[in-house]
């Protein structure tokens, strides 16, 4: 295995890289203007947060690589994100439940991850999780509103609640890298974060009239990089391709 | 696409500002205080489903550029406003009352700033 | 432009000794440079030519996403990325702003979409046109924004207050595009032989769309005539394109690209570049309905719409499902 600390920090860029990539999928095609600027301000968000963690990964690794090199140049055995991120956007229920189920494990994470003992990880927390607290409000309200809107929006919140909750499971996974970084201080064990998350999930799908799926069953194979979906490889053939056609060129 | 030029824009008649139609959005006026405390001033408007999604779509429509730090935002159809026939009873009076004005007295140099 | 081809209703302009008294005291306000407000008597020709240009110029905005929109999953780095992500944002928001001024004239937004998705209202022919390479967002920013900015920057004198209001605030967001434009041009100008290519076949097809950009010579025109005495249009369109022409050479050049026209000569008397018409023909085949894209670009509209019906029918039923329940609460 490599670096535990650098294997964190692209789980950590790789998670908004592809999140980011996959909401920017909606530019120009949202139901309503407002939501089309909404959305392209979330992926902006998570675009600028992953130049954080991938420098600063590239920086760590001390290769020479930054961010870019790490997002373009690398191939999906190599890529860190959960499995929830890569999942298609679907309808734009389904684009808001992933969205939702990420942002309240990613805002949880990113407050404990406030108090790292690695200044820079805590600095780059700090200033994502302004912007994350807002990605969570907005979420929150959408699910809600959406779940107990019409019989359509209804069922259309809850097919996209059991698509995805299977891949729940994999943020709160910890695994050696997790044990090396909490152990130094650096991140936090995800499964000490679980209650809190569920606590939330309850009280936000109560309110959107929503039912949990009973099984806890867990996709896993992302963060480590084992098993990516079939999707990432088609989002990385086209997010890819420039710099892959061009070696040579700068943009 | 059949005419190469527009065609005249005959389907409506004009209707009252902001009265939402049965199944759209109904249309907010958003209010942004700046940075430096001066007044809420109105930007814009646009479409919400209720007040609280407005102020969330306030933020991301009419702050992208770091304009301002509080914002409010009222239903277009709930705002009463002056009639422009009535400006002339409304705003003319204050016209020839120029001592409101403090350029109206001559203070001699000699005093200092006033 | 934005808005081309909007006729205005009217058989020609009038004369003040033949306008009845209200509406010479409102041309005569036009005229002295003030501003009509939304609930300010107007001609009703004033009030429909103001809806088509405004709802135009709406609809160019929603519909220029798709060409950049294009290239967002694609662009080479992080930061480009994110630069072409906040200014495709920037056209919606602009549409949003016109839009919200055309409500004020009385139609909804709502109206307005539905005209654009049946094709009976138009939007900008340089839409229709495909992004096919990176270098296309360089010359789709310099050029199509640089045209565009040409005929916005006078309209935010225009006479209808939020219209006119509306204008200032996308002219002032607007300088960022037209000069990520040229920056991504630079790049390419500057880069390997294969950017260089890409930026001078990306110039070779943007050029002659943008030049149709500001419409056919309106010179003559009774529409045109009307639009600038109500002060709706500052500028005839061959007085734009020229200008366009004269600020966009001296660019071209810096670059190191040519522009493709055999015909593109300065003239020391007119202080101006003599330019080859484009071909109008191909303008109004585009007009039409027979673009590159025209067919891609309302299925993509009319897919966004209707899929999204059930997301803007879901909240807003929540809305009243929670007013009510705060009603009975109370």
């Amino acid at each position: 295995m490599s670096d535990p600390l650098f294997e964190f920090l692209c789980r950590m860029g790789d998670n908004t890289l592809v999140l980011g990539h996959r909401v920017s999928e909606w530019c120009g095609v949202a139901p309503v203007l407002e939501e089309d600027i909404a959305l392209a301000n979330t992926a902006l968000d998570l675009i600028g947060q992953t130049t954080l963690w991938l420098n600063l990964a590239g920086e760590v690794e001390g290769k020479g690589r930054n961010a870019d090199a790490l997002a373009f140049r690398r191939d999906i055995w190599d890529f860190r994100n959960v499995l929830l991120v890569e999942q298609p956007n679907g309808d734009f229920g389904q684009t808001m439940m992933r969205q939702f189920l990420f942002d309240a494990w990613h805002k949880a994470y990113l407050t404990a991850l406030q108090s790292s003992s690695n200044a820079q990880i805590a600095a780059i927390a700090e200033k994502s999780l302004k912007e994350v607290t807002y990605h969570l409000e907005r979420t929150t309200d959408t699910v809600i509103g959406l779940g107990d809107g019409t019989d359509e929006s209804h069922d259309r919140m809850q097919n996209a609640l059991d698509r995805l909750y299977p891949y729940v499971g994999e943020m709160f996974t910890s695994d050696t890298v997790d044990a090396a970084l909490s152990a130094e201080g650096i991140a936090p064990d995800p499964a000490s974060l679980r209650p809190q998350y569920d606590t939330l999930l309850r009280d936000v799908f109560s309110q959107a009239t929503l039912t949990i799926p009973a099984s806890d069953f867990a996709h896993k194979g992302g963060k480590s990089g084992q098993r990516h979906s079939e999707h990432l490889g088609h989002m990385l053939a086209q997010m890819q391709w420039l710099q892959r056609a061009y070696p040579d060129a700068i943009w | 696409m059949s005419s190469p030029e527009s065609g005249s824009y005959d389907a409506t008649e004009a209707a009252p500002h902001g009265k939402p139609r049965a199944i759209e959005w109904p249309l907010w006026e958003v209010f942004i205080r700046g940075q430096h405390g001066l007044s809420h001033r109105h930007v814009g408007s646009l479409h919400a489903a209720d007040a609280q999604s407005a102020i969330k779509n306030a933020r991301d429509v009419y702050t992208r550029r770091n304009e301002g730090v509080s914002i409010w935002v009222v239903e277009a159809s709930a705002i009463a406003a002056s009639r422009p026939e009535e400006k002339g009873p409304l705003y003319d009076p204050s016209n020839d009352k120029v001592y409101r004005h403090p350029t109206f007295f001559d203070i001699p140099d000699d005093v200092g700033a006033m | 432009m934005y808005a081309q081809m909007i006729k205005s209703t009217g058989k020609g302009v009038k004369s003040l000794d033949e306008m009845d008294p209200e509406e010479r005291a409102f041309q005569e306000r036009i005229n002295a440079g003030g501003k009509i407000e939304p609930k300010d008597w107007m001609p009703e020709g004033y009030r429909k030519t103001l809806i088509r240009q405004i709802g135009q110029h709406a609809h160019s905005e929603i519909v220029g996403q798709l060409p950049e929109g294009n290239w967002i999953t694609r662009a080479p780095t992080l930061e480009r990325k994110a630069i072409l992500l906040a200014k495709v944002q920037d056209e919606a928001g602009h549409g949003l702003y016109l839009y919200c001024a055309a409500e004020t004239l009385g139609v909804s937004r709502d109206q307005l979409t539905r005209d654009l998705l049946t094709g009976k209202m138009k939007y900008s022919s340089i839409f229709n046109y495909p992004t096919l390479t990176w270098a296309d967002m360089g010359a789709v920013g310099w050029l199509v924004d640089g045209a565009a900015i040409m005929n916005q920057v006078p309209l935010q004198r225009t006479s209808y207050g939020p219209y006119a209001r509306a204008m200032v605030r996308i002219c002032k967001e607007e300088s960022f595009h037209q000069r990520q434009g040229f920056d991504i041009m630079m790049k390419m100008a500057n880069g390997t032989q294969a950017q260089r290519e890409m930026a001078q076949d990306a110039l070779n097809r943007f050029w002659y769309p943008s030049l149709m950009m500001f419409g056919p010579s309106d010179a003559e025109s009774v529409h045109s005539a009307q639009s600038m005495a109500w002060k709706i249009k500052m500028n005839t369109n061959d007085e734009l394109r020229q200008k366009f022409v004269d600020q966009t050479v001296p660019q071209a050049e810096y670059l190191g690209l040519k522009i493709p026209d055999e015909h593109l000569k300065w003239n020391e008397d007119r202080g101006s570049y003599d330019f080859s018409e484009p071909d109008w023909d191909e303008f109004f085949d585009v007009l039409q309905g027979n673009g590159p894209c025209s067919r891609d670009r309302m299925e993509a509209r009319n897919k966004a719409w209707d899929d999204g019906r059930w997301v803007r029918e879901g909240l807003l039923a929540h809305a009243q499902k929670k007013r009510s329940r705060n009603m009975a609460a109370e």
